[in-house]
Parts: C-alpha cells; structure tokens; sequence
C-alpha cells in the first residue's frame, strides 16, 4: 500500500499549531513528525494543513436538476474547496423525503470518491409543509440533519410535532427561516435600496419571526435545532441569548451575507439574488460579530448551482442562489478578522459536530486518525473566475474579486483528490 | 446619451434640453404635415412586454413624425416562461437591424439587462415599479407650459397622491421635480408608501385637505383595485373619501394649481369630479405633450448629424 505525505506544512486543528509532516497509509493519518518519507510526497510548505471542511448546506441538485449540477461536478467544487464532506440539501426533484432518493444521493456521492456526500432528509412529505417525512426511516438510513430548505415550515402546530417525533431519534432538524406571508414576491432585502429598485421587499422580520417561534419550541421540546443561514442583526441576537439561556441551538452563515450588501442588486443582475437576500452593512457586521463570538458555529455555503440561461432573466423571475464551495475559505480568510483557528473551527470540526460526522471528518490531525484534510496556503492570491470553477453552473458572485487563500491539496479518506489545486478525478 | 433608462441618468442640464427640444417637436407636430425626416433610415422596435396601447401608440406617433421606420413587437410577458428567454428574444429582433428598442416590462429593471444584449438604444417605457422616465419628462414639460415655468420649479410645491409604493411614475416624478428645484410630498396611506424613504428628498403627509390650498400642482396617481387583495386598502370608497379629488378638494385648490393623472384613470376612487370641470386639469396636455417629449427623446438618442428642417416629403 503506497504512503502518502505531507511535508513541509504546519499542522492546525483544534489542539493547537504546530510544524509537521503528516503520513498517510490505508485512509488513516500514520505519523505525524517531521523529515518523514513515503512513496507519494505532496509539498505543504507555507501551507497550512488542516482536517478537511464540512459544508452544511449544498444543493447538488441530483437528482432532478442536472443541468445546472450533478453530484460528481458538485463534489469536485467541494473538493477543490477544501471539502471532504458535504451534506446535500433535500430540495431535489424528486425531493429527499424517502429512504430511495436518500441512498441514490448517498450512492452517486461514493461514485463520484470526491468527498462525502451526506444526504439530508425533508422535515416534510415533499417540503410541501404538510405531513410529516419518515424520520425513523431515514434515520435508520443514516440521515442526521433534516430540513425543507427553500421553504420555511410555516405550521407552528406541525414544527412542534416535528421536534416532538425527532426528539429520541437523535437528529437535527434545520430550519430555513421565512415567513411566506412576510415575503410574497420578494426579490431583496426589504429597505432603502428595494424602495428606491422597486423591487418587493423581502424584510428581515420575516426571518426573525420563524427563528423566535423555533427557539421557543426548542425551549418547549428540548429538542436541537440548527438554523440556515442566518442574515440579519436580530437573528445573530436570538441565537446569540437562546444559548445564553442554555437552548440545544446552532447557527450557520454563508460568506455571501458576511461580504455583500443589498446594493449589489443596483446592477439588476440576478447573479446577486439569493434566499435569504443580501442584507446590509450592520447585518454583516453582526454576522462577524457572531462568529468571532462563537454565537455562529459554522460557516456553510449555500451553494446554489443555476444554469445560466435562467440567471438571464429579470429579478423576479430568475431563481434565487449563487456559487460558494470554491470560494468559501478565501472568502473567509479575506474577509473574516478572526485568527486561523477560528476560520478552521467554523469550516471543520464545528460543523462535522451538527452534521453528526465528528466520528470522521473534523478531527484533530493525529496518528490513527482518518486521513480527510485540507492543505491550505492563506497567502496565495488569486482571482475568482467563473469559466475556470469546477461547478457546472457560472452564478458566482465574485467574478473578477481578487481573494487571498487557495486549496492546494485535499485529502479524502487517504487519498489525494486535489493535488496543487487540481481535482485528480 | 446612449439610452434612457431612468431619470437617474439624467442631470437637470439635461432635463432642461431635451425640454427646449420637445418646444422645437410641439412646433413640428403644429405643421400642417407634422413629420420631419430626422431619423429617416432609423429602425424603432417597440417591444411591450406588458400592454399599454396608450403608451406604444405615443411612442410609434413619436417615431412616425420623425419618419423613422417603426415595428411593433407585442410580446406577453409570459413568453420567457414558455420557452423563448428576454435574451433570446432581444438577440433575434436585435438580428434584424434595429437603432432603438423602446421597453416595457412588468419587471423592474429589465430594460437594464436588456442593454447587455444589443448594441441599440433602449428607451425605457416603463418598468415594473421602477422607473417611466419619458412620463416624467412629459410631466415636467407640461409644468413647464402650464405654469410657465421654462428656467426651474424653484419653490414650486407639488403633491404626489396614492399608491406611490408601486409606481413607477412617482419614482420617475420625485426625481425629476425636485431634480428642477420642486418641493414634492407623497401623500397617501402608510401601507401605499415604499418600506423606506431613506435619501428621497420628499416629505410625507396623511392629511391632503392641509396641503391643498398651499398647492401649484396636485397629482394624482392611479389606485389599482387588487391592492385591497393584499389588505393594502381596506375599500376603494374608503381611499376616494380620504385621498380621493371630489368636488370639495378641488374648491380648496389655489385657482392657478394644475391637477395631473398619468391616466389611465379611475374615474369615482382617485378622480371623483369630471376632470371636464376642473379649470386646472392637464390630463389631455399631457397626452399631447407626451408624443412631442418622445420626440424629443428619440432625435437625442439617435438623431446625430440630423437636423430638425425641412419635411418629409
């Protein structure tokens, strides 16, 4: 069995910093010293090399929506971005609410040997807000976290049962915060800049509101909770007192609602309309806030894969969601104040945590351990350029932005998946 | 200046020129034979997404009386949903020789994106809650005639009544008013007002009968019956009686106050007295002036090197 390693690189988990090689054998970390050998040797120096990332939140869009992305093209953004476990949001078509869907998804995932792909499971028959999806079932399947990402659960009656069944299973279920009453047509952040576009607005209330009734019903129940993407002020508030108060909840941000404000949209370009919407500068100042103060446990992307032809459509009508994968952790080193640590923390081991991976993905870089890393040079500059990512859709945001921060090497269960920035399959 | 999009990409000089130009359209449409060989050899597509006979036939006159070749393109919004996308649309009409598309589109912001697309001239028609800029450059020309006022609306006070949150005509408006030196307030119920009104340089009132006697001009916006869908307005009659010119509202106007409507009108909600009585009315003005602005608008975009002499013939 050939030996990997990794020199040159200074090591950082959630133990600490320190100068290491790391050796690779049969998908498991064999040695960490240095001046050591083997038989493959990937450069690491100025790098940083660090357990792999866990993204939260991806749409892969397999089955249904090909055309925009297949589980293997999204799996090799996700790898090139550091990567070694996604977990796929159930909005599919057919949607995720079954153990069949869940097991393709999962299948298509170890085919495509990029990363893991974790499947998601509906909280509802359909994401249709209606009945209950089959938690026992799928759970015994192997999903952890649950959600009808796209679409808020409206029914208070219907959530509070939701956490009540889930309760002994052991899951998660995660909530997408709207209230579709609040947000009917709305295209962007409701405020000046809307008013001024006149484009309907879409208000962070409408945010608000859900994630006050669900920590209320975590407060009821008991049971966790993870809320998507947060983006505005008061939203990083309630999390930031639900867990003052001891509440069972966890939080994500994306980096879209961490750098851009609701006056990208003065251009009218769709490839800037997202769900929830781009907010303002005092929304991104307090998702700073919440991540550098642990009130925010992760970083997720919200990776969202469009075709192009329908991002070529007027505001109302293209479909909200943009790029993230392979631009997260530039993003996130660029524009975050936070120490390295920090960065790694809210990219890896926090979110394999809620995830329900903390058995392999987002461990310490230690003998014994599985080989699913990131080699990451915080220095090298690069700019984002939507013809060169690996995704099959071009709905980056950040064409043309000069980033600090690039993926040099993944490892995905001991093998080298990115080499000097390069998918190897 | 390549296209007009929105009052926004016009500086009050600009304002003022194309103003002075639309004197030179009116004495053209006046002649005997209205027509000019301007844009002779110039292709105008009118491309409505969104149907509005009043509108397109102002614009087609326009482009007529400057003999420009003209094509109209009636296109339901809902094409891009069955099938053929703006883009796809705009490059195929595009192949065919075009020097101006003149735009109206349901969404806001579509004539930008359209511009992406074509090398020709757009002339925004209106777009969705957005912008109408040639509504409100048709506007500012008949406050200009009518209140004579050629240099600027300096001290001029003008209220815009109704559902301004969304229409595209009041954001056109407040721009191009106060742009001229007006005063302007929006009055209507808080629920037909935009959610902000941050750096619109406006003041905002629930109290028309106060303003009234203060006023030179009082205009009027169109409130659509679907707005009590979405309990916007509790009922028409309710609107008319709080917001509505009746009879009594039009005795407390100053005699020289002008009353303006971008039609089409509800007669008995906003417009309750006969426009046909109220010495002040401009709502036929603004009809005509509107195809001597159009004019005014497509010569400056595409009438370089042209001059306004001579006929037709």
């Amino acid at each position: 069995m050939s030996r990997v390693v990794i020199t040159g690189g200074t090591v950082v988990d959630q133990s600490g910093s320190r100068a290491g090689d790391v050796a690779i054998e049969d998908g498991r970390i064999v040695e960490v010293g240095t001046g050591l050998s083997g038989d493959r040797v990937l450069d690491a120096t100025g790098c940083i090399v660090s357990p792999g990332f866990v993204d939260l939140h991806v749409h892969l869009r397999e089955p249904g929506k090909e055309e925009a992305e297949t589980i293997e093209t999204g799996s090799r953004a996700a790898a090139l971005g550091g990567f070694t476990a996604v977990v796929a949001m159930p909005n599919t078509d057919p949607a995720q609410d079954s153990v069949a869907v869940v097991e393709f998804v999962r299948q298509q995932g170890r085919r495509a040997g990029l990363c893991e792909v974790l499947p998601s499971g509906c909280i509802t028959i359909g994401r249709n807000g209606d009945a209950l999806a089959p938690f026992g079932e799928l759970a015994a399947a192997g999903v952890h976290l649950f959600t009808d990402d796209g679409n808020g659960v409206q029914d208070p009656q219907l959530m509070r049962h939701a956490l009540e069944y889930a309760g002994p299973l052991g899951i998660v279920l995660a909530q997408h915060c709207e209230v579709a009453a609040l947000t009917k047509g709305a295209v962007m952040h409701e405020g000046s800049c809307c008013s001024r576009l006149g484009l309907p607005g879409w208000p962070a209330l409408a945010e608000e509101l859900m994630l006050f009734r669900d920590i209320e019903l975590v407060r009821l129940t008991g049971v966790p909770m993870h809320f998507l993407h947060l983006s505005t002020a008061r939203s990083v508030e309630l999390v930031r007192r639900a867990k003052a108060d001891g509440l069972p909840v966890t939080a994500e941000a994306t980096p879209h609602h961490f750098t851009l404000t609701d006056e990208m949209l003065d251009t009218y370009d769709a490839v800037y309309k997202v769900n929830p919407p781009l907010r303002t500068r005092a929304d991104i100042d307090a998702l700073k806030a919440g991540l550098a103060d642990g009130t925010i446990d992760a970083i997720a992307t919200d990776h969202a894969p469009h075709a192009p032809h329908t991002k070529e459509a007027p505001l109302d009508q293209a479909p909200p969601g943009m790029l993230g994968l392979e631009t997260a952790f530039a993003l996130a080193n660029t524009e975050l104040d936070l120490p390295i640590e920090r960065v790694l923390a809210v990219l890896s081991w926090q979110p394999a945590a809620i995830a329900g991976v903390a058995d392999r993905h987002g461990r310490p870089v230690q003998v014994g351990e599985p080989a699913n890393l990131a080699v990451i040079d915080p220095s090298h500059e690069w700019t984002v350029e939507p013809t060169r990512l690996a995704s099959k859709s071009r709905n980056t945001p950040y064409a043309g932005r000069v980033v600090r921060g690039k993926v040099r090497h993944t490892i995905f269960g001991g093998e080298p998946v990115v080499v000097d920035g390069n998918a190897t399959r | 200046m390549k296209h007009l999009l929105s009052v926004d990409d016009l500086s009050a000089t600009q304002i003022h020129e194309l103003l002075e130009l639309t004197d030179h359209m009116v004495e053209v449409s006046s002649r005997p034979i209205p027509k000019v060989p301007a844009l002779r050899g110039k292709n105008v597509v009118s491309l409505f997404f969104e149907d509005s006979t009043r509108t397109r036939t102002s614009f087609d006159t326009a482009a007529k009386r400057l003999s420009a070749d003209t094509m109209n393109f009636a296109v339901a919004s809902s094409s891009v949903n069955k099938g053929e996308s703006l883009r796809d649309t705009i490059e195929t009409i595009s192949a065919m020789g075009v020097d101006a598309f003149v735009v109206r589109h349901k969404s806001s912001g579509a004539p930008q994106m359209i511009t992406r697309w074509t090398n020709a001239s757009i002339v925004n028609a209106g777009d969705g809650w957005h912008q109408h800029p040639t509504q409100a450059l048709l506007d500012c020309y008949t406050i200009r005639t009518g209140l004579n006022r050629r240099d600027s609306f300096d001290g001029l006070r003008i209220a815009i009544v109704g559902d301004i949150k969304h229409s595209r005509v009041a954001r056109s408006d407040v721009q191009a008013f106060t742009m001229l030196g007006a005063h302007v307030t929006l009055v209507g119920p808080p629920t037909l007002l935009p959610p902000s009104l941050d750096g619109w340089p406006v003041e905002v009132s629930h109290d028309l009968d106060a303003l009234l006697p203060h006023l030179d001009v009082l205009y009027l916006l169109r409130v659509q019956r679907e707005r009590m869908d979405d309990a916007l307005l509790p009922s028409m009659h309710e609107y008319s009686s709080m917001y509505g010119l009746d009879q009594r509202r039009a005795a407390m106007l100053a005699p020289h106050a002008l009353v303006m409507h971008p039609g089409p009108m509800n007669r008995g909600v906003e417009m309750v007295i006969d426009p046909a009585d109220l010495p002040g009315s401009q709502i036929l003005h603004q009809v005509a002036n509107g195809v001597a602005v159009r004019m005014a608008v497509l010569f400056t975009l595409l009438g370089s090197g042209s001059d306004l002499k001579g006929d037709a013939s």
